[in-house]
């Protein structure tokens, strides 16, 4: 077996809405796959019922060999899940918390585990304060060391690092691959693209469908764009007049100078042409982000759920 | 197997005593609650008033009828204020409240006496307050034996052979059901404990939820019943404990006797605590917020307070109430303290009480296993 979660058509309904839509994905072992999507585009429903958490409505799966359906008691045993809002206990110290997760798993040689973990994490300045006097980061820390005190097979990261500063947040994702090279299978949310470039592949999801996947380079080329950055004075009045014209996917200010991608190449040139003339304007055509490509495949979706 | 459950379910409990033992104000009011209520109810209201407001309607003027008044003034609890021959009059006091109690003494009440009549001497009390009166209505027996006797002399002494030469008819207006101040004890226990017990959890519960802890938890592999038993015992320890401190403080303060077998009490103690946590696990299952958890905590436990028999006689209830009131765990409860405690009952005595309560803690938790949600759906 070398696929760490296999689910097919897996849906979850909600009254007359189908927040996961029939969702085919596919994540082998040992790799970081990120999650993205707007808020409320079905992500933490996928992770939920990848974890047992949620019983699936439609379709059927597997995560680390057992059934969605039928074995959540084993997948629990073996999955590591942050959740999206804190979900440690707050009036437990940074150690008692450690504790109980692992009494609540059964873990082997307790005491010798949690040193390991307190130490690799950095947690040991903290360990008798409350988790709830804890700034954010560091809440973070310990939500992501308590979760793999039990030595899962699978960790189910949800948004880990909203609101974190840009330095726990790159300490946090050394740790995640440290803990992918140990052979750990790693699903990640989040709205951060440097972070969604530091996956190996990265998955999008729109109204509870899956839009693209890929690698970020597979990404961006499926987006299919061009992407012209045009610096000088006035940048800005050039966006108030491209704004809602239909070659223009995304409008985007970088300090003094501006982003503007199109999906068609020639429609977005006679476009920008009438500008082009317009002297103290320098114009170059750069490779697109992975963000361009986002915003291009939410505004597609958009339009097509409309 | 076991042994992992064990594991678990020790790891719950510790949980929350660390918890507990960090939610100071939580932790002083179920200390207090108890204590409080006691006195309250105990102090504040002195349930076994003496020297009483007692108006006399005198029908008839003799040696037996001072002698009677006599023997009334000296248990303490009458106190004759008022004489009159006006019947009017005397409902009047009653009526507007100056008075407890009249007294008639009827007409030819001597004659009638002498002859070994019998004749019927009438108490009316005032009973709006069940228990202001009924320690007054319960010391007139010795009157009728033991005052009258002296005056029954020389050609007289065979009345003294004879039943009581006369009798107290005692009529209780506006509520006919007499209250004995020691009921609040045994109905003092099953309220406080059902208070924290139902609050407590289904308050641990919620808290968890509105946390966002429960997501964490219902992700780990602990399986509910593990969690039910982890969270109730630190509470059924705090049951126990109020329990002991309503018994000692009522036992020092107010001389409650405990005629029973304590052992049957805290048998009985042991199903009513489980029963009231796995009412407020229910709870907790339909409560969103911790506002919502005392909202819907209040319900369950109001009907407790009311259609028990702690607030009112269960007797003097209508029918539908005590309907009610026999499909509420409380009400069983507090007979099998007040069965312990006043009357000395022995378990087979108890039998009636304690299966009823045995069997609601069997459904409430049956219940509350059916809707605990393994997941968040």
């Amino acid at each position: 077996m070398t696929d760490a979660v296999t689910v097919h058509r897996l849906s979850k309904i909600y009254g007359r809405r189908r927040v996961v839509d029939g969702i085919d994905l596919t994540i082998p072992k040992g790799k970081i796959y990120g999650f993205l999507g707007p808020n409320g585009s079905g992500k933490t429903t996928t992770i939920r019922m990848i974890c047992g958490l949620l019983k699936p409505d439609e379709g059927s799966g597997t995560c680390l060999g057992f059934d969605l359906l039928t074995q959540a008691e084993e997948i629990k045993k073996r999955v590591g899940y942050m959740t999206q809002r804190f979900s440690y206990w707050e009036d437990l110290t940074v150690r008692e918390n450690l504790f109980f997760v692992a009494d609540m798993f059964g873990v082997k040689n307790k005491r010798a585990r949690i040193e390991n973990v307190l130490e690799s994490f950095g947690l040991h300045v903290y360990e008798n304060h409350l988790a709830g006097t804890l700034s954010g980061g560091w809440k973070q820390r310990l939500a992501l060391a308590a979760c793999s005190v039990h030595d899962p097979d699978l960790l189910l990261l949800d948004e880990p690092t909203a609101g974190v500063d840009p330095q726990a947040r790159r300490e946090f994702w050394d740790v995640i691959h440290r803990l992918a090279e140990s052979g750990i299978t790693v699903l990640v949310s989040t709205h951060y693209m440097d972070e969604a470039e530091r996956c190996h592949e990265v998955i999008y999801i729109s109204y509870g469908r899956i839009v693209v996947q890929g690698t970020t380079d597979d990404v961006i080329a499926q987006a299919h764009l061009t992407t012209w950055r045009v610096e000088g004075k006035d940048v800005m009045s050039i966006k108030e007049k491209l704004k809602g014209h239909p070659a223009v996917t995304t409008l985007a200010p970088f300090g003094d100078a501006l982003h503007i991608s199109g999906s068609d190449a020639r429609a977005l040139e006679a476009a920008l042409a009438p500008f082009r003339k317009t002297v103290g304007l320098t114009w170059t055509k750069e490779p697109s982000s992975l963000e361009d490509a986002f915003i291009y495949y939410m505004q597609r979706q958009d339009r097509q759920e409309g | 197997m076991i042994q992992g459950s064990l594991r678990r379910i020790g790891a719950v409990l510790v949980k929350e005593f660390l918890q507990l033992r960090r939610d100071r104000p939580t932790l002083t009011m179920m200390i207090m609650v108890p204590i409080i209520q006691l006195i309250l109810f105990g102090y504040a209201i002195n349930t076994d008033p003496k020297h009483l407001p007692t108006t006399v309607l005198i029908r008839d003027t003799s040696l037996f009828s001072r002698t009677l008044m006599a023997g009334l003034k000296n248990t303490d609890y009458f106190s004759i204020d008022y004489e009159t021959a006006s019947e009017r009059e005397a409902y009047e006091r009653l009526q507007k409240g100056l008075t407890q109690f009249v007294i008639t003494i009827p007409e030819n009440f001597s004659r009638d006496l002498v002859r070994g009549d019998r004749p019927a001497v009438l108490l009316e009390a005032d009973a709006t307050d069940p228990t202001a009166s009924s320690g007054a209505l319960a010391s007139l027996s010795g009157v009728v034996d033991g005052v009258i006797w002296k005056d029954l002399t020389g050609a007289l002494g065979h009345l003294k052979n004879q039943s009581a030469p006369f009798v107290i008819e005692a009529h209780k207006l506006y509520n006919p059901e007499g209250f004995s101040h020691y009921n609040i004890v045994p109905g003092l226990m099953g309220v406080v404990l059902m208070m924290t017990g139902v609050m407590m959890t289904a308050l641990a519960l919620t808290k968890e939820r509105e946390r966002g802890t429960m997501e964490n938890l219902l992700a780990m592999p602990i399986h509910p019943i593990e969690v039910m038993a982890g969270k109730i015992a630190p509470y059924m320890a705090i049951g126990y404990v109020q329990a002991i401190i309503i018994l000692s403080a009522a036992h020092v303060l107010f001389n409650v006797p405990v005629l029973g077998n304590l052992l049957w009490l805290s048998v009985a103690l042991l199903i009513f605590i489980v029963c009231n946590l796995a009412l407020g696990f229910t709870v907790s299952t339909g409560a969103k917020n911790q506002m919502q958890a005392i909202q819907l905590s209040l319900i369950v436990f109001l009907p407790s307070v009311l259609l028990s028999g702690f607030m009112f006689p269960f007797r003097g209830m209508p029918e539908w109430a005590q309907t009610i009131g026999s499909m509420l765990p409380a009400t069983y409860f507090i007979r099998i303290v007040r069965g312990v405690l006043l009357k000395g009952s022995s378990f087979v005595e108890l039998l009636p009480n304690l299966w009823p309560l045995a069997l609601f803690t069997l459904l409430s938790t049956a219940l509350t296993m059916k809707v605990y949600r393994r997941t968040l759906d």
